[in-house]
């Protein structure tokens, strides 16, 4: 396998976005992942929030573990560093990247194997730290690059590729962020792109730790009849609660495209996010009933999809620590050390 | 009777969290105040409260700081351990304890001094509170001892001040405390006694600080913005004490703010992920753990190895294996931290003897870090990180500008005309490194535990691979050059003794000590791993060298005879591995022992 990269000439009338960037600007090079992976879905939604966004493409910072999903950050942002670091350890090489300059956008890419089975201790924890980050799981209920095992958040009685039926309950990684603390999560299909692109791009906007779990089917493993993370499943099962849209600070807010009731909810940055509710009985704002509404519609086989809670008041691991507004890493000798008059003083206090 | 000054082991037996540690330490500080050598050593259970505890303070004109066999003066306050130590007292030894219940005939040594002090009864009629009766013990002894040791008096009390400023309340009953316990000595007992403290001016400029306090100030000092950490003892104060003196010197003066980021970890992969994650972005950033630590951190390790991300890692080293003696000294992390993770892994070691090299190394760690792109661990140990230690003092030069390494800003990437992360342009194995976000266009990288060619672009290519792993190398030879040089005392012997970190302390004692039977020994102490030429030149100069080392399985041989291809049986190991510190003793009785079963020369015997 070697890294392909992708011409760099594009066609002449591709839109520019307000850097005056196009879309191929925000991609990388060839994925290597199967064809028709959900995964590339997740990777071509990011660059399009991103583009959309109209980010600069080299001020971020992209983690992630290890397995098919943690491939991904190669494949999107080739201008940023990316960092594919150790099993179910993104989190915590997150946490580091956001201490030392929390002027990067941070993405994080993990996969079910990794953030519920592997890292599921890393994932609770950078959960309650609030690192100002998007955290996105492709999460395919299988492990790919060792063929076919089934993964923690596979469904119970859900089928392997051979017919075998998983034995045991599937964590899920959307109850256990609105349980300990996210303050926004929120669930999508990778095949969905009208959804995810402005779950990306308000999760983007989102100060704090913003989590998204993407089903994503592996076309390899679990797409099979008796699959229940497969694209016709997902398909067939999935019930949205909140349709979102998301709007920059001064881009008009001209219609809503669902039927229904719509709240506007204002951005830190102005921006604003436009959620229209397709059922009344779902308020995005509270925590506890939006966990409840998840779990009883899982307890019916159905799958939640959409913006399922979000605090736009919330704040970040910086806020909290109480840390300088500068990056960490930009400060010198003269702004870190104290100087050899303040350590004879502490000297003194140990004679 | 003789009287002999500043030379005596005074071992305190206490139960755990009965508030001896505070009186105890005042002694040791109130001898050291005088000018007087001392060296302090707890010895402790992994308990919070109930089981026994020692404090032993070792007191030496001469300034010997290691520990020495045997106990002069035994304050025995825990009934519980009475027959040991009893029994540890040296023939003509002093047995400080409470009669207010009269001494079991059973413990009774007909070779030793009973100093009775009835400290239960004496302070019965002064603290109605049992808890107080209990804590104002500690202080009652400690106003005896300085009759009975002719301490001055106002050197204690002006340290009863000093400790207790803003709980103004407490200073007078700690000092009517003292009081007790001095009067009784001086009505009731004969004071003072043979062994004697007197004022002196050994400790010259020196200062008396634990080495976990030294590294957290040399990692401060150093510029490290991130410490992630996750609590084991002995290691837990390093990141403790980094927060307290951040807390005072790393406060933005005008808006308050902290240029510091302190996350206290799940666990140790998280707190060294956390690390890496925070250098690869450009920020210094360190750990501090200990033994079961480096074993959960030896995935990321290898990572931030092939990777190659600066990472600084203190290992404070504790008695393994699995949770051993938590509480107990060793030097047994040697081998797991140098080779640490999977594959072909190693990493560079520091090893402080002093405070003061904890503050250095911890500060050069970071430097050298970021310089060689790679994992620093400083191998201190609890009896350097936990116990006060003499040390020269700290001093920071303030034309001392941190060495970030090799690392590319947007103006050098603009004149570049291709950057490759992993190119050897230098010759030295280091590649240039960039930050991200640095640049628009330029110096972006991915960065990977899998292989890679110069360009950072993923490949499985056997050629590519093995260039890569031939370049680290490279730079491990670099490395040997950078790290802190041997310190190496030659007198022309045939033999010469190499020892490192703690082991150095009763090193001065034991060379004395083996001087006095005619073998005298050339000296190396090695300071940090990969070893540079000096080590292999000092071995292949003497004809046998002695390995002093705290642990079984003789590790460090193992690394010199690894790394260097020496032949094992020019090293003779001197072991200790009983969690104590390793005494004077032991090292002249093994070293004596070996001289004698090979029938070596001495110069005595020479000389007749």
């Amino acid at each position: 396998m070697t890294f392909v990269a992708k011409p760099k000439v594009h066609h002449p009338k591709l839109p520019l976005n307000e850097i005056g960037l196009t879309r191929r600007d925000y991609e990388g090079p060839v994925s290597t992942l199967c064809a028709g992976c959900g995964h590339d879905s997740v990777s071509a939604a990011i660059i399009a929030a991103c583009a959309e966004l109209s980010l600069p493409p080299h001020r971020f910072a992209k983690v992630s573990g290890i397995g098919c999903s943690s491939k991904t950050p190669s494949y999107f942002l080739s201008k940023s560093h990316g960092f594919n670091s150790v099993h179910g350890r993104m989190p915590s090489v997150a946490t580091g990247a956001n201490l030392a300059n929390r002027d990067l956008y941070c993405i994080g890419v993990s996969g079910d194997g990794d953030s519920a089975s592997i890292g599921l201790g890393q994932f609770a924890h950078i959960v309650r730290r609030r690192i100002n980050m998007l955290y996105i799981v492709d999460n395919n209920g299988t492990y790919g690059l060792t063929k076919g095992q089934f993964s923690a958040t596979n469904d119970k009685g859900s089928t392997s590729k051979k017919g075998a039926p998983n034995l045991y309950e599937p964590i899920d990684l959307v109850s256990m962020a609105l349980q300990i603390g996210a303050s926004f999560v929120g669930r999508s299909f990778s095949g969905d792109k009208k959804q995810l692109v402005p779950l990306i791009k308000a999760a983007l906007m989102h100060k704090g730790f913003a989590f998204l779990d993407v089903i994503s089917p592996c076309v390899a493993f679990n797409n099979h009849n008796g699959s229940t993370k497969s694209y016709d499943y997902v398909r067939d099962h999935s019930g949205s609660v909140v349709v979102t849209d998301y709007h920059l600070p001064h881009e008009e807010i001209t219609a809503d495209y669902a039927p229904g009731t719509t709240e506007d909810v204002q951005m830190p940055d102005g921006s604003t996010l436009r959620l229209s509710k397709l059922d009344d009985s779902f308020d995005p704002h509270d925590r506890v009933s939006a966990l409840t509404y998840v779990q009883r519609r899982q307890a019916e086989g159905e799958v939640v999809t959409g913006l399922l809670y979000v605090d736009p008041e919330a704040s970040d691991c910086h806020e909290v620590m109480g840390t300088v507004k500068r990056p960490l890493n930009e400060f010198e000798a003269a702004e870190l050390c104290p100087g050899n008059d303040v350590l004879a003083g502490i000297n003194e206090s140990f004679r | 009777m003789t009287v002999s000054y500043n030379d005596f082991v005074i071992r305190f037996a206490n139960v755990n969290g009965s508030g001896s540690a505070s009186a105890n330490g005042m002694f040791a500080k109130a001898l050291f105040r005088m000018g007087v050598p001392v060296a302090t050593r707890n010895i402790f259970p992994s308990n919070i409260q109930g089981l026994p505890t020692w404090f032993e303070v070792r007191v030496s004109e001469k300034g010997y700081l290691g520990r020495r066999e045997g106990v002069d003066i035994m304050v025995a306050m825990n009934a519980e351990t009475y027959a040991e130590d009893v029994a540890s007292l040296k023939p003509g030894g002093f047995l400080v304890y409470d009669n207010s219940k009269p001494l079991a005939e059973s413990l009774r040594r007909s070779d030793i001094h009973e100093i009775g002090i009835p400290l239960s009864s004496l302070l019965l009629p002064e603290f109605s509170d049992i808890k107080q009766r209990g804590l104002f013990k500690n202080v009652t002894y400690l106003g005896a001892l300085a009759a009975l040791l002719n301490i001055e008096f106002e050197v204690i009390t002006g340290m009863v001040a000093t400790q207790y400023k803003g709980k103004d309340a407490l200073i007078q009953p700690n000092i009517n405390a003292l009081e007790i316990g001095r009067r009784y000595a001086e009505e009731y007992l004969q004071c003072p006694l043979p062994l004697q403290v007197k004022r002196t001016d050994q400790i010259g400029d020196r200062i008396m600080i634990d080495g976990n306090t030294a590294g957290a100030l040399g990692a401060l000092y150093g510029g490290a913005t991130v410490c992630a950490w996750y609590p084991i003892t002995p290691s837990t104060s390093v990141a403790e004490a980094f927060e307290k003196y951040a807390n005072q010197l790393r406060i933005d003066k005008d808006s308050g703010e902290r240029k510091f980021a302190i996350v206290q970890a799940e666990d140790e992969l998280a707190a060294i992920g956390i690390v890496i994650g925070a250098a690869w972005n450009g920020a210094r950033s360190f750990t501090a753990t200990s033994g079961p630590g480096i074993s959960l951190m030896s995935e990321f390790l290898g990572l931030a190895y092939f990777a190659e991300i600066p990472a600084v890692i203190f290992d404070v080293q504790r008695s393994g294996p699995s949770t051993g003696m938590p509480t107990r000294t060793q030097q047994s992390d040697l081998l797991s931290a140098a080779y640490a993770s999977h594959g072909d892994t190693k990493h560079v070691l520091l090893l402080p003897a002093t405070p003061r090299e904890c503050f250095d190394f911890g500060a050069d760690a970071l430097d050298l870090a970021d310089r060689l792109q790679t994992p620093v661990l400083v191998m201190s140990d609890l009896e350097l990180g936990m116990n006060d230690n003499l040390s020269a003092p700290l001093t920071w030069d303030d034309d001392r500008q941190y060495d970030r390494g090799k690392v590319l800003d947007a103006k050098t990437l603009d004149e570049l005309p291709r950057f490759g992360r992993y190119l050897d342009v230098d010759g030295d194995g280091i590649g240039y490194r960039t930050y991200p976000g640095t640049h628009p266009e330029k110096g972006a990288f991915f960065t990977r535990g899998t292989s890679r060619d110069e360009y950072a672009a993923y490949t499985e290519s056997p050629e590519v691979y093995e260039r890569n792993m031939e370049r680290l190398t490279r730079k491990w030879e670099t490395a040997a050059q950078l790290v802190p040089s041997a310190e190496i005392e030659t007198s022309g012997q045939r033999a010469g003794i190499l020892f490192y970190g703690t082991t150095a302390l009763p090193m001065p004692e034991a060379l004395d000590m083996l001087g006095e039977e005619g073998i005298h020994l050339d000296t190396i102490r090695v300071r940090a791993f990969p070893f540079g030429k000096e080590v292999y030149e000092f071995i292949a100069s003497h004809d046998l060298i002695f390995v002093v080392e705290q642990n079984r399985d003789a590790q460090m041989k193992m690394l010199l005879t690894t790394e260097g291809g020496l032949d094992p049986a020019r090293l003779i190991s001197i072991l200790y591995f009983g969690g104590l510190s390793i005494s004077a003793d032991t090292i002249q009785a093994q070293v004596s022992e070996y001289y004698t079963e090979n029938k070596l020369p001495r110069l005595t015997e020479v000389k007749s």
